[in-house]
């Protein structure tokens, strides 16, 4: 089969850091990201089944991977070398069409009992994510065992997948397991009614997380930040009351909070709050969700949260500096977001956040968030592309394996 | 003209371009750009030449303190000893550059002081008339009214800028018959006379718009510092054609009906605004007079500004100090002041133009009346070039309905914080929304006029009030409707655009660009200003 496989191989990550800084998905050519013909494994057990990519996306944590930047946190959660690729809709071998639901809990690694968290649905807050019958991996597409998506083969565990549809196209479906990620996040924020919601970032975690805040939420003002005209579009579109540039977002928030501002000149001119700077927010949003995860929009994250008021970090953050004094002083909650298992809705019940996902792709018609796509073959073109896609007009670049030759192999 | 002065001051006149004519300076923010216009086909309207100024200004101000116009009584015999006086004066928007001390208001405030002195008053408040403008600082202050002044009634708290957003310091006392609310400063409404102390320093200035505006605040300048109003006056510098003018007339009405006595003296000074000699004298020269040393030093200037940082440019250009001279003084009563007041602001600028254009240029100099001591920032080019600029004429506009208005400013996307906070937010959100006046005002205006910070900068800080950044875009809400292009040369492009305007790298390209809404071969009129002059347009 044909597979993108990814290798522990120091002097090429840090080449790929290197070309990565130097050009937005630079770490494509030269890091340990290499096109290979390989045999597939046999499967991890019984209930695993063979899937054949149709569509795999390129999401920000894969970039991150490629680039050179992801966390070293990582390196004892994953099993080398692995394929990429956990946002996936694939063939089973009866055709079935499938998205994979890729967190490795329990079940899949074939662990009974289960941990806590798996046994609610929780399945991201596995606490067994390097034990059992798997390779490491916290998803498909990072552990060796059961390859991922950026192939024309790999292997999924029955519990992980979920029938696609008639009526829902590829591109829509692809979309379902980053949709969850937004819907997770959406629940995770506990936003008040009538409350304000900062998004920071439009790329689509954000504006996925957008979206689920409007079908699942009831803020006053969802307000977003967008780099580029296409993404303003966009998240105007999804339902964002508001759009700023980052770089205006303090103003904004204080504006739309009237808040007062402090600011940092005004200290070093003995004229503490009479600057017409804004630096941080005397009040502010009461949520922000950080879909992008850098210094910068953390540091904008804690200006402009009002005291008490929640952080949510959906984007991978990797490592960043942080001052933390607006965290204590304010006290923030700063919470993390990540993938996604079972929501409790505001009725009371409780429902998969795959299933909400399918509903909301379905809603936003969210399927058009693919831009582009490309085959295996041209993976330095669909990295760069992907690195850069919002200053290209672009959202969500994936690989089309739908043409792929080996992809029919028996 | 042994040195370069004339006994007989020239009018303005308008120069036709021809083959011999030399490159134009035309000012660009804090530098200077010598452009060469199309031959044929342009001219250049000059600003005349300074009037000569009152040989003694003191004795001049006396003479009208104790000669009023109108119906009014020479200021001793309004003054006992029992009354609240209140001695409000124009703040730091007038004059531009700042004059040379004694300034013209320190002047009048002494003579003022003094007779109020020999009558016996003794509560006497100054407030600086500020409306809605940024506080003045101490030395801003002092520069205005001289040290003797304000060390005596400053430190006791009887020298002070107007706080329109004081809840206890200002009062409605009435309302026009067009429904607008006349709100005013309450110790100038509780006082036995109000002395308002005016430097003219354009047409638009004075009169009742003295203290209606810059006694007053949002309550009533919204009534008329609006789209529809800004409509309505053609010009604004145009007071008889002027519905900017024709409300405060109506509020001034509705404050002498309520019992606010005022005795107006209004100032007008010349244009001398960069010196007869001096670094930047060749400014307010035409430019074939020029010597050999004021075209060298030019040159220099103009090199030497290149490259200097701006913040530095900006620093050398606010210690100008212009020599203006004061060419008439009158007090008395508003209206009758204010006739003869426009009068010898009209007799300094002035200038006779024949028919329309279809391209009007223009340089914006480093300062109009809202960044002084601080930035042009891009909404104040628009206001300058929009706004008072265009609106420098009487009967019909410089440029055709239709015609193109090209710009030449540095145009830099930068706000001092301080001074501007709302300009800040404007300009990021309004108008990244809309630069339609009307749609501006009706989705943001409130919101802005009541942000409680914006209240808290313009009452405690020294910031102009939220509202502020709207009335500039409105000053040229008339161009806007007029004009069917707008070109900044040289400016930040990213700025320019969000302007709603089109950036030019060069005057021949911005010229190029205006051919796609005028047409080919363009009439073209430069308004060489400053120094200030204002086209009479037949």
């Amino acid at each position: 089969m044909k597979a993108l496989e990814f290798h522990r191989n120091i002097p090429r990550f840090a080449a790929a850091r290197l070309a990565g800084n130097l050009s937005p998905g630079g770490g494509a050519g030269v890091g340990p990201l290499r096109l290979a013909d390989v045999d597939q494994p046999a499967p991890p057990g019984s209930e695993w089944v063979r899937v054949r990519p149709r569509l795999a996306g390129i999401c920000g944590s894969d970039l991150a991977t490629v680039n050179g930047r992801s966390a070293r946190y990582f390196e004892p959660l994953v099993s080398f070398p692995f394929t990429p690729g956990h946002e996936v809709v694939g063939d089973l071998d009866d055709d079935t069409r499938v998205v994979l639901e890729p967190v490795l809990g329990c079940v899949s690694r074939n662990i009974a009992p289960t941990c806590s968290p798996c046994a609610d649905g929780q399945l991201g807050n596995c606490e067994h994510v390097t034990f059992g019958d798997l390779e490491p991996g916290i998803q498909t597409g990072s552990c060796h065992d059961t390859g991922g998506g950026w192939a024309t083969a790999f292997w999924a565990h029955s519990s992980q997948l979920h029938t696609v549809p008639n009526d829902l196209s590829d591109e829509a479906a692809v979309i379902v397991e980053p949709a969850a990620c937004g819907v997770h996040a959406a629940f995770m924020a506990n936003v008040p009614d009538d409350g304000t919601v900062v998004v920071l970032g439009s790329g689509t975690l954000g504006l996925l997380t957008l979206a689920a805040l409007r079908a699942h939420t009831n803020p006053r003002t969802i307000l977003t930040t967008a780099r580029y005209p296409e993404q303003r579009q966009m998240a105007t579109a999804l339902g964002a009351d508001m759009v700023t540039a980052p770089d205006e977002v303090r103003r904004t928030v204080r504006r739309m909070t009237g808040s007062r501002a402090v600011s940092q000149a005004g200290i070093q001119a003995r004229n503490r709050t009479q600057d017409g700077s804004v630096d941080r927010l005397s009040g502010g949003a009461d949520v922000v969700i950080d879909c992008v995860g850098s210094s910068d929009s953390l540091t904008d994250a804690m200006a402009i949260t009002r005291p008490r008021g929640r952080i949510v970090l959906v984007g991978m953050p990797a490592t960043v500096t942080l001052e933390l004094t607006p965290l204590w002083h304010r006290e923030l909650e700063l919470i993390g977001a990540y993938t996604y298992g079972t929501e409790l809705l505001a009725d009371g019940t409780s429902a998969r956040t795959f299933d909400l996902a399918f509903d909301l792709v379905r809603r936003f018609d969210l399927g058009n968030l693919v831009s582009a796509t490309y085959p295996l073959d041209r993976y330095q073109d669909a990295i760069q592309h992907a690195s850069s896609a919002g200053s290209r007009g672009a959202v969500k670049i994936a690989f089309d394996l739908r043409d792929e030759k080996e992809r029919y192999r028996p | 003209m042994s040195n370069g002065r004339h006994l007989a001051p020239r009018p303005g006149f308008v120069l036709d371009v021809d083959r011999n004519s030399p490159p134009i300076v035309f000012h660009h923010g804090e530098g200077f750009k010598l452009e060469k216009l199309p031959t044929g086909r342009s001219r250049v309207i000059y600003p005349a030449e300074p009037l000569e100024g009152l040989p003694d200004p003191d004795g001049a101000i006396r003479h009208a303190l104790l000669n009023p116009i109108g119906d009014s009584d020479p200021l001793p015999a309004l003054l006992r000893p029992d009354m609240k006086l209140t001695i409000a004066f124009d703040d730091v928007s007038l004059p531009l550059p700042p004059m040379r001390r004694p300034d013209i208001r320190q002047r009048v405030i002494e003579a003022v002081l003094d007779i109020a002195a020999e009558a016996g008053v003794d509560d006497v408040h100054l407030i600086a008339a500020l409306a809605l403008h940024r506080r003045m600082t101490e030395d801003e202050l002092r520069h205005a009214v001289g040290d003797r002044v304000y060390d005596a009634f400053a430190p006791k708290g009887l020298l002070y800028n107007h706080d329109a957003e004081d809840p206890d310091g200002m009062v409605v006392l009435g309302e026009t018959p067009h429904g607008e609310a006349v709100q005013f400063n309450k110790r100038a409404a509780e006082s036995d006379l109000v002395i308002y102390v005016n430097i003219n320093l354009v047409a638009m200035d004075g009169g009742h718009k003295s203290t209606a505006t810059g006694l007053t605040g949002y309550t009533s300048l919204r009534h008329n510092h609006n789209v529809h109003t800004m409509l309505n006056s053609t010009s604004f510098m145009d007071r008889d054609n002027s519905a900017l003018h024709a409300s405060n007339w109506r509020m001034g009405k509705v404050l002498r009906d309520a019992g606010v006595k005022i005795f107006q003296i209004e100032t007008t000074v010349n244009n001398d605004t960069f010196g007869r000699e001096g670094p930047l004298s060749m400014l307010q020269k035409r430019e074939w007079e020029w010597s050999g040393r004021e075209r060298a030093s030019f040159l220099a200037m103009q090199q030497g500004l290149k490259v200097m940082p701006t913040n530095l440019k900006r620093k050398a250009f606010s210690t100008w100090l212009a020599p203006y001279e004061m060419t008439s003084v009158q007090a008395g009563e508003v209206e009758a002041v204010h006739e003869v007041t426009t009068a010898n602001v009209y007799r300094q600028h002035l200038v006779p133009v024949e028919g329309q254009t279809d391209i009007l240029t223009m340089g914006l100099p480093y300062i109009c009346p809202y960044n002084v001591n601080s930035i042009m920032n891009p909404i104040l080019v628009m206001c300058l070039g929009l706004g008072y600029f265009f609106n420098l004429y009487r009967g019909r506009p410089l440029v055709r309905e239709g015609g193109v208005v090209i710009i030449s400013h540095p145009t830099p996307w930068e706000f001092n914080p301080v001074h501007h906070p709302s300009y800040i937010d404007f300009f990021e959100e309004v108008l990244a929304d809309t630069t339609d006046p009307g749609k501006i005002e009706k989705k943001y205006e409130k919101r802005f006029a009541e942000d409680e910070w914006y209240i808290h900068l313009y009452r405690n800080s020294y910031a102009y009030h939220g509202v502020h950044p709207f009335y500039m875009w409105y000053w040229g809400a008339h161009a806007l409707s007029h004009v069917g292009r707008v070109i900044i040369v040289g400016g930040d492009t990213r700025a320019v655009r969000r302007l709603g305007f089109q950036p030019a790298s060069t005057l021949a390209d911005a010229l190029e660009m205006a051919g796609d809404v005028v047409g080919p071969q363009p009439t073209i009129t430069h308004l060489k200003n400053p120094p200030l002059l204002m086209a009479d347009v037949t």
